[in-house]
């Protein structure tokens, strides 16, 4: 599924991400812990190709493909799904015509036919009740005016509708109410199976209680200084992070 | 016809020629009420006293006048004994809003030319009168207010061709909402230019609008007016002048949509007196031709008033569009909120200068002016000039300016659901000036707005932003 190697990745001139490898197997669920500033977000970033995170050396291969070669909306339409920390807001654009461009792109890249707007509107409706979230959003600007946890819920419809291969959730916990983390959780595992891989970037074991992961791995300094099953969450949840940072030192 | 060019200033002179030979037309006649004689007469007088604006004229600082030599030798449109052949002549129209003239469920007035074409309209609605069937009582409302709520600020220059619509006036439309009465559908103007010269000798064609609306206290309404050319090509000047009145209390939601086509040039003004506690909404657009010259003159004459204007304008080819808003803040108590957003693409030009003025009474005014611009192409110009003149202490301002870029972050997200880049940026292209038109109180205009102004992005890029994205190398269908 994924495949990175030796991956060094700078932003700003700063390299943040050293010497880090990690393969990931389909149907597996990892989950990425770490202190603020160790990299978590600048993996999620430089996977879906942002702008300004740059590749210094090694390789990263989604599906059997090299990712340099790709841009972001060629990764997304292949299967790459990125859950944003911070979703954006775009007033102006409709949540619906949104959410149909993104699902006709995919289609089309698979070969599909795009939905009329009547079935999409039907799939879309259904979509936003399985992770409670009024129809009446899907009329609204994109995330206009959404509370956090609506932010987030808008995110797993999104992926929902776009069933990516590879779905990262980057800190999909942060602010959320454990209500509104239930939801999330929810749709995550109902989207579990053994074809579709998961990296769920986390701050917080709790996330964890919920989306029960394969493995887990802490990224410390731009590198994984430690990985294990999910025992290791429970360890980092009582001891902190302080004490691995002095056993890597 | 002459065919060396001669300088804008014959403008002046023909149309005053046009005026008086109007005039003596309409003397013969032998109707026309003495307010309107008046009227003209009065205004054949000040525009021949103002003198025609130069380049170093604040007013007309950014917008050549050179554009009006076509119309020195225009056909004059709007005499009235042409009117009973256009009315059976006339539509289906064309319109740059891709279909007739908007259906929806409103009173349904169309003038063709300054004419109103009763086959295309509805019979006049209760509170609806033309100038030329006014009776004792509602020539008495028009000669009360008409050109006096356009001539209520000394401002002559501002106000040129608001003089130069009252020397033309012929006929027009008065709206009288009375007291306490609500306005049961909402009233829809089509103002048509039709370009209808003689198909073997082309001439371009001069109309002039003019509506009166009249709200007493406590009376509500929505009007919409539709500015739409024909799509003849033939170059055709139109001066429309809406002069609206609100008494104490009353409501008026009005819409104003400038969507002729590439021959037209358009010089339009609204001017607005809001006494004690009245609202007015408003919104306007300006798409689609040569020029536009549009002048909101708001005044707020009674405490308690409140005003809100939102303005879209596009401009592409070589298209000037004109913005000038001013608010008068007479009287204490009173808010206005603005918000214009352009877009400029091609060697396209847009001006917008808004100025607010909070005279020494005016305490506990609330203003807030907002203009954001779009620019899509290096050769693209906008000029925009917020212009606050305060004079009293216990006021909240705020005003912004600015010439955006898509925002990256924004780009960034799209893609990464898959979109296109180039998709991505005629979704937040549009987007930018959608968030305007969500706030349009009409579906049916909303709609119509949305699926013409979506289709025009989609089909022409001037209007699309490429700054603000420096990204990878464009797909495959960011190349077909």
């Amino acid at each position: 599924m994924l495949e990175i190697n030796k991956l060094n990745a700078q932003v700003e001139g700063k390299q943040i991400l050293h010497d880090l490898s990690l393969t990931i197997k389909p149907g597996e669920v990892h989950a990425i812990m770490g202190p603020n500033g160790s990299g978590k977000s600048t993996l999620g970033n430089v996977l879906t190709g942002r702008d300004g995170y740059e590749v210094l050396s090694g390789e990263i291969t989604f599906n059997g493909k090299n990712l340099h070669d790709m841009g972001i909306e060629e990764r997304a339409r292949e299967g790459m799904f990125l859950a944003f920390q911070y979703p954006v807001e775009i007033p102006g654009v409709s949540n619906m015509e949104f959410l149909k461009a993104a699902v006709d792109a995919r289609r089309k890249h698979l070969g599909l036919e795009e939905l009329s707007s009547f079935d999409f509107m039907k799939l879309a409706r259904d979509t936003s009740s399985k992770v409670s979230l009024d129809p009446s959003f899907l009329k609204r600007g994109v995330n206009e005016g959404f509370s956090g946890g609506e932010k987030k819920r808008n995110e797993i419809m999104q992926m929902m509708l776009l069933e990516p291969s590879l779905c990262i959730l980057d800190e999909t916990d942060s602010g959320l109410d454990i209500d509104a983390l239930q939801v999330v959780a929810s749709g995550v595992n109902a989207m579990r199976n053994s074809e579709r891989s998961f990296i769920v970037v986390t701050h917080y074991q709790r996330l964890l209680d919920f989306i029960v992961p394969d493995y887990v791995h802490v990224l410390a300094g731009g590198k994984i200084v430690k990985s294990g099953d999910k025992e290791l969450a429970r360890e980092l949840e009582a001891k902190g992070y302080g004490w691995l940072e002095s056993e890597v030192a | 016809m002459t065919t060396s060019v001669t300088p804008a200033a014959d403008f002046h002179q023909h149309a005053l020629a046009l005026a008086a030979a109007q005039s003596a037309a309409l003397a013969q006649q032998d109707n026309s009420p003495l307010w309107m004689t008046a009227l003209r007469e009065q205004g054949a007088t000040d525009f021949a006293r103002t003198a025609w604006p130069g380049r170093k004229t604040e007013q007309w600082k950014y917008t050549s006048l050179q554009a009006f030599q076509d119309f020195v030798n225009a056909e004059w449109a709007a005499a009235p004994e042409v009117a009973a052949e256009l009315t059976t002549q006339a539509g289906p129209y064309t319109t740059a809003m891709g279909s007739t003239v908007l259906s929806m469920a409103a009173t349904r007035l169309v003038f063709v030319d300054g004419v109103l074409d009763m086959l295309a309209s509805d019979a006049l609605p209760a509170g609806v009168t033309l100038f030329s069937q006014a009776d004792a009582a509602t020539g008495k409302i028009i000669a009360d207010h008409l050109g006096k709520i356009a001539g209520s600020v000394d401002a002559p220059r501002r106000n040129l061709f608001a003089m130069l619509n009252n020397a033309w006036t012929c006929d027009g439309l008065l709206l009288h909402v009375p007291r306490g009465v609500t306005l049961e559908k909402p009233l829809y103007i089509a103002h048509v230019s039709s370009g209808a010269g003689d198909q073997a000798e082309p001439a371009a064609t001069v109309a002039n609008h003019r509506v009166l609306i009249v709200m007493d206290e406590g009376s509500s309404a929505q009007v919409i007016e539709h500015f739409v050319g024909s799509d003849s090509g033939q170059p055709a000047f139109v001066n429309a002048l809406t002069e609206i009145q609100l008494g104490n209390n009353a409501q008026l939601h009005h819409t104003r949509l400038n969507m002729e086509d590439e021959a037209l040039s358009h010089v339009g003004a609204v001017h607005l007196n809001l006494h004690r506690d009245s609202r007015f909404h408003g919104f306007t657009i300006a798409e689609g031709s040569r020029l536009k010259r549009i002048d909101y003159q708001m005044n707020h004459c009674g405490p308690g008033a409140d005003l809100k204007l939102d303005g879209v304008y596009l401009a592409r080819h070589r298209q000037l569009v004109d913005y000038h808003t001013t608010i008068e803040h007479r009287v204490p108590h009173c808010t206005s909120k603005e918000v214009f957003r352009g877009i400029i693409g091609d060697r396209a030009k847009a001006v917008f200068n808004g100025r607010i003025h909070i005279h020494k009474d005016a305490q506990k005014t609330l203003a807030e002016l907002n203009n954001r611009n779009l620019l899509t192409s290096n050769a693209a110009e906008i000029d925009t000039k917020p212009e606050l003149e305060i004079y009293a202490d216990d006021v909240r301002c705020a005003h912004g300016a600015t010439i955006s870029q898509l925002d990256e972050t924004a780009l960034y997200y799209l893609q990464s659901r898959g979109i296109s880049p180039s998709q991505a940026r005629v979704m937040l292209s549009f987007g930018f000036i959608n968030e305007l038109l969500q706030g349009l109180p009409h579906e049916e205009v909303r709609t119509a707005l949305s699926t013409h102004l979506s289709a025009l992005f989609a089909a022409d890029r001037a209007l699309v932003s490429d700054v603000g994205y420096s990204g990878h190398p464009a797909t495959d269908d960011e190349r077909a």
